[in-house]
């Protein structure tokens, strides 16, 4: 082809001349591209080494006056490479407390960072997010119903299926409504959200024996203050199981930037694609929320924030959104568990007094939404 | 079935699509010969669009089949398809945070696996397709930032990194000023004639009189006309397709066909509104083209 350009600068009716000159050796790799290629591996470490130590650092955080080097003997030892230095008072502090805690954080806050990133994708809407699209709601009436019911062992999948409910319940409305814009969307998630909610509300305190406020607070803006090694497995493992193939995902949902048609010129099977990532994403927020809670906002924040960074391109947003969610629970956790020592803020508190305004931030930049 | 250089032509066979209980593409024949420009013509409404998307293997056709040579365009693999087929819309809509080089890499999507990413190979052909859309200077500029004119270039390198065989493109001169419609279209002429087969829906009958090698006027739905621009732009099929008086001048310069519009014709401009239900008794304005002409059988 750059041989036919060539010829047309010349014999072209209205030849776009000059435009071959530096042309010719095309297959140097562009420099822009890859800039940006370092530039994200170099965000990834980045993030990578602050999640480390965002961990270390918040586990010795709290009464018990724990350093890092406390912490790192207590995780080495544990992992049987170390030998135990810690009293067994303090040995439990760190690992059978505070680590399952900071860790299921962790877990929580990068998959509610990822589905977030993939709602955004799939809805072409700047404002998706599990919380806000009703989908958390969702499953914290599965979870707080098979809790009620006694039935722990099903409170993933119970989970999972609240939040598939919701989130086919908000699409619905929505589209029934006329198109899927993102206002409309959104307000249908809280309509979803506010009947899913009371709901959640109406089970604790109907089944309730002891404190329902708190259980009801818990589940309706987020808490990690149960959390323990199962915890961690059960959001760990939905990391690892969902998120990977919302990871080889990235080239399908970039191929979304420019609406159905064009994903569906480009070779993605856009329904099914679709489908199938937005079942992915009920599935992820299910296991976070049967840990956790609905926490609000993760999943709108961060992702906005690492698209300032790495801009849109998937492959280096999903992960890095990952990542930064992580990280940013951990710290929204650690605030909300020593804030008001002895006592705890619900995290969701926290997240939300942060994505608030991100929220009225995103509305007024992109002035165009409808 | 194939030119001399053994590029594929394009051909469409009774072709329907019908949408919701409308009938939008009703029994299409064409045919776009292989390395040439095709324009495809018609008022708003006509089923331009559709018929590009059925192409395109966006929207699946109710009856009838497309083929690029022999093979059968729809039974194709959809990620097959993409590397044969690219279509390149018209659009306007924001796309934040994606730079234009990023845009056209998007051209490759059909070519990567899950994981991999671009390798040299993908790198150079976004790279000769940036140079070859004239888009080098803007290739680190947000896609957003970009006026209409460019963006249209910017749908275009995409659809090339794509190294499509046939190129559809829907209105690739909308939004753009004289020069840039100009060189969109000598671009596009260009393409051609290193192999590509193009079918371009346009508005401007003068610009597909000028550039097109062969044009199909659609109207409700249906072909009514296809074939050499200076045969099928005649001043009665304008006045039935369009409604509108029109003289035929041939340019000065170049010798093809000019369209000198004088005014919208007084008796029965085209209903657009209900002409599909007058389509199914036969009194669609397309009907009355006298004589078909249609060179490609």
């Amino acid at each position: 082809m750059s041989t036919t350009r060539a010829e047309a600068g010349t014999a072209g009716p209205a030849g776009t001349s000059g435009t071959a000159s530096p042309a010719t050796d095309a297959a140097a790799p562009s420099p822009a591209r890859s800039r940006t290629g370092l530039r994200t591996g170099a965000w990834a470490v980045g993030l990578g080494i602050l999640l480390v130590a965002s961990v270390v650092v918040a586990v010795t955080i709290g009464p018990a006056g724990l350093s890092p080097a406390d912490v790192w003997a207590s995780v080495l030892a544990h992992l049987g490479i170390g030998e135990p230095t810690l009293t067994p008072l303090r040995d439990g502090i760190v690992w059978e407390l505070r680590m399952p805690r900071v860790l299921a954080a962790a877990a929580v806050g990068a998959g509610l960072a990822l589905c977030g990133a993939v709602m955004q994708a799939l809805t072409r809407n700047p404002l998706a997010d599990p919380y806000l699209l009703g989908l958390s709601s969702g499953a914290s009436v599965g979870a707080v119903v098979v809790i009620v019911l006694g039935v722990g062992l099903l409170l993933p999948f119970a989970a999972f299926a609240g939040a598939l409910v919701a989130l086919a319940a908000t699409l619905a409305i929505a589209n029934a409504a006329g198109a899927l814009t993102p206002t409309r969307t959104v307000l249908a998630g809280l309509a979803v959200s506010s009947v899913f909610g009371a709901i959640t509300s109406l089970v604790i305190f109907w089944s309730a024996t002891g404190d329902s406020y708190r259980e009801i607070l818990n589940w309706l803006l987020g808490s990690l203050a149960g959390a323990d090694w199962t915890s961690v497995a059960i959001a760990g493992g939905a990391i690892v199981l969902i998120g990977a193939p919302l990871l080889a995902s990235a080239r399908t949902l970039d191929a979304f930037a420019f609406g159905d048609t064009a994903a569906s010129a480009l070779g993605v099977h856009v329904g099914r694609s679709r489908a199938l990532l937005l079942v992915g994403t009920a599935l992820l927020t299910g296991a976070l929320v049967a840990v956790s809670g609905a926490i609000g906002f993760v999943g709108l924040i961060l992702p906005h924030a690492v698209r300032l960074l790495v801009g849109s391109r998937h492959r280096a947003l999903l992960p890095l959104s990952a990542l930064a969610g992580a990280i940013f629970l951990v710290w929204a956790d650690t605030i909300a568990r020593t804030l008001f020592d002895p006592r705890e803020l619900p995290v969701g508190i926290v997240t939300a007094l942060v994505g608030g305004p991100v929220f009225a931030v995103l509305m007024l930049r992109n002035r165009g939404l409808r | 079935m194939s030119d001399e250089h053994g590029v594929d032509a394009l051909h469409a066979d009774r072709v329907r699509f019908t949408r919701g209980r409308r009938l939008i593409i009703d029994d299409v024949d064409c045919t776009v010969p292989g390395s040439s420009v095709g324009a495809l013509l018609g008022p708003n409404g006509a089923g331009k669009s559709t018929l590009l998307h059925l192409v395109a293997g966006v929207e699946r056709a109710d009856a009838g089949t497309a083929r690029l040579g022999v093979r059968d365009l729809a039974a194709l693999r959809r990620r097959d398809r993409a590397r044969v087929i690219a279509l390149a819309e018209q659009e306007v809509q924001d796309v934040p945070g994606l730079r234009v080089a990023e845009v056209v890499a998007l051209g490759r999507t059909p070519y990567l696996g899950a994981f991999a990413g671009p390798g040299d190979l993908d790198r150079a052909v976004v790279r000769r397709c940036l140079e070859d859309a004239d888009l080098v200077e803007l290739a680190d500029r947000e896609y957003d930032t970009l006026s209409g004119g460019e963006r249209q270039r910017v749908n275009l390198a995409r659809a090339l990194a794509q190294e499509p065989e046939l190129l559809l493109l829907d209105e690739p001169t909308n939004h753009l000023d004289v020069r840039a419609q100009l060189t969109m279209l000598g671009l596009l002429r260009e393409l051609a004639h290193g192999g590509l087969t193009v079918l371009a829906a346009l508005h401007d009958l003068s610009l597909a009189a000028g550039y097109a090698d062969h044009v199909i006027v659609l109207a409700s739905g249906r072909v009514v006309a296809a074939g050499e621009p200076r045969r099928v732009l005649t001043p009665g099929l304008i006045r039935d397709v369009w409604g509108v008086e029109a003289q035929v001048l041939e340019h000065p310069s170049t010798g093809r066909p000019l369209i000198a519009y004088s005014e919208v014709s007084g008796v029965q401009a085209p209903d657009r509104t209900d002409d599909r239900a007058a389509g199914r008794t036969g009194d669609r304005p397309g009907a009355r083209v006298g004589e078909r002409v249609d060179e490609q059988a």
